[in-house]
């Protein structure tokens, strides 16, 4: 039992997820195109002025990336559920939170994608001029999809072993990510205005606390949501 | 007929002399509530506005101190394993959340006439409407899950973590406005005040120990109708 093994359990887990994700392919299509359509539906919102789109689109895209990584969530454990396989899943050797850690992995690849996709296509529809710090934000988009997926991962495993699943995961998640996303679309807002306030910095360092916080939460308490 | 005995942590918890203290509490909240509005002199620039201090200031601590109480008993909860603890960390959620609502429905009261609008995106008010909406989704949770040891954990879980976020959702609230503009925030109390404001926030104290009390004796007795109810079922009794 080291940490080698915990290692394996966690790659395993992640790989069987992603891999039946990948063969069915719909589940990923079907969220990118809900992302797309959010887009598009916040364009009506926003009104054909260009500068108004423009100066909403870091929060738009946050949202609409929050919106359709919600349904992600709950996906990552119907398949099991619906199969009667999480059970045997539990009764496997070893520590119960590489459990999360594999499936949170999963999640993070699955949402990275769907949100880079999303990304390029706000950026073309809401006519956003790229930075030159354009790494940046990229690392921006990677923090705070840790902080969705991991708070998102951890719900779901109650949301979707409850009655009323879809109304329950927003209910549960979106206050906790207030935060999270105040960070990222503050710290995104920042860099595509090419951070001339040198906000970005304490925004970035806000998400990386809040990560860090909930990713050791979370794996504490997976323990406890996923025996009940 | 004769019933066989539920376990011992079954037995409800016994009236006692609860309802003498409700009343003592109310009667206390009414007699301190009637001394501040007398006693206090109008402010200088809020008038009698400032009256709604004594409602307002202590059902935002006293819904502080409740949300502790959950956070203290859900703990315990998943430390030792009681379900009488998860039952106390409920009707302090209930309690906590309906003292939240209070605040805020106080708040906007005061900030219409004081402020010129019933909200401001302000840290305080923005932090304290997102852990109302956190301890609704707490509250929805319990509704939606019938399994009580799940409900336990589950709700446990969710109270820890969202009693974690409060104050990092205070601190990025507050950095969002500062990086904005300033909130301008009540000044400080006059000493004058204070005495009254104490008194009073005693009283919310006794109606939320009372509140919380009764609340937990209701859900002890629905538990113990289910396990009686279950006992029924297996054809004991």
């Amino acid at each position: 039992m080291s940490w080698k093994d915990d290692w394996r359990r966690v790659r395993a887990i992640a790989w069987k997820d992603l891999t039946t994700e990948r063969r069915s392919k719909a589940g990923f299509n079907g969220v990118v195109a809900l992302g797309v359509t959010i887009l598009v539906l916040f364009g009506f919102a926003l009104g054909p002025d260009t500068q108004a789109i423009r100066d909403a689109a870091a929060g738009v895209l946050w949202l609409a990336a929050l919106f359709s990584a919600v349904l992600a969530f709950n996906r990552s454990y119907q398949v099991e559920l619906e199969s009667g396989a999480l059970e045997p899943l539990l009764l496997y050797p070893g520590a119960r939170w590489t459990i999360f850690s594999g499936k949170l992995l999963a999640n993070l690849a699955f949402v990275g994608l769907m949100l880079v996709i999303v990304v390029m296509v706000g950026i073309v529809l809401f006519q956003v001029t790229v930075p030159a710090g354009w790494p940046a934000l990229l690392g921006v988009l990677a923090l705070g999809a840790v902080g969705i997926v991991a708070l998102g991962t951890f719900y779901a495993a109650m949301a979707s072993r409850s009655r009323a699943r879809e109304v329950l995961l927003p209910l549960l998640l979106f206050p906790m990510l207030v935060p999270v996303l105040l960070a990222a679309i503050e710290a995104s807002r920042a860099l595509l205005a090419g951070d001339v306030m040198h906000e970005a910095g304490a925004w970035v360092k806000l998400l990386v606390a809040y990560d860090v916080i909930f990713l050791v939460v979370t794996h504490l308490a997976f323990e406890h949501v996923i025996e009940a | 007929m004769v019933s066989r005995e539920p376990p011992s942590s079954w037995d409800p918890p016994r009236q006692g002399r609860w309802p003498w203290f409700g009343a003592f509490a109310f009667l206390f909240l009414v007699a301190s509530q009637t001394v501040a509005i007398v006693t206090s002199p109008p402010d200088r620039d809020m008038g009698d506005l400032e009256k709604i201090l004594y409602v307002h200031v202590p059902a935002a601590w006293i819904m502080s101190l409740t949300f502790a109480v959950v956070m203290f008993y859900s703990l315990r909860y998943l430390w030792k394993g009681r379900e009488t603890d998860d039952l106390a960390a409920a009707s302090a959620a209930e309690v906590g959340t309906l003292f939240n609502g209070l605040t805020l429905l106080l708040g906007m009261l005061w900030g219409k006439p004081a402020w010129g609008v019933w909200w401001a995106w302000d840290a305080r008010l923005t932090s304290t409407l997102v852990l109302f909406l956190i301890f609704v989704g707490y509250l929805s949770l319990r509704a939606f899950v019938d399994e009580p040891e799940r409900r336990a954990q589950w709700s446990a879980a969710v109270g820890i973590l969202g009693a974690i976020n409060v104050p990092i959702v205070y601190m990025s609230v507050r950095w969002w406005r500062t990086l904005h503009q300033v909130q301008s925030s009540p000044d400080t109390v006059a000493g004058i005040y204070v005495l009254s404001l104490r008194a009073n926030a005693f009283a919310f104290l006794f109606v939320m120990i009372y509140l919380v009390r009764r609340r937990y004796e209701a859900a002890c007795l629905d538990r113990a109708a289910d396990h009686a109810e279950q006992d029924a079922a297996l054809g004991g009794r």
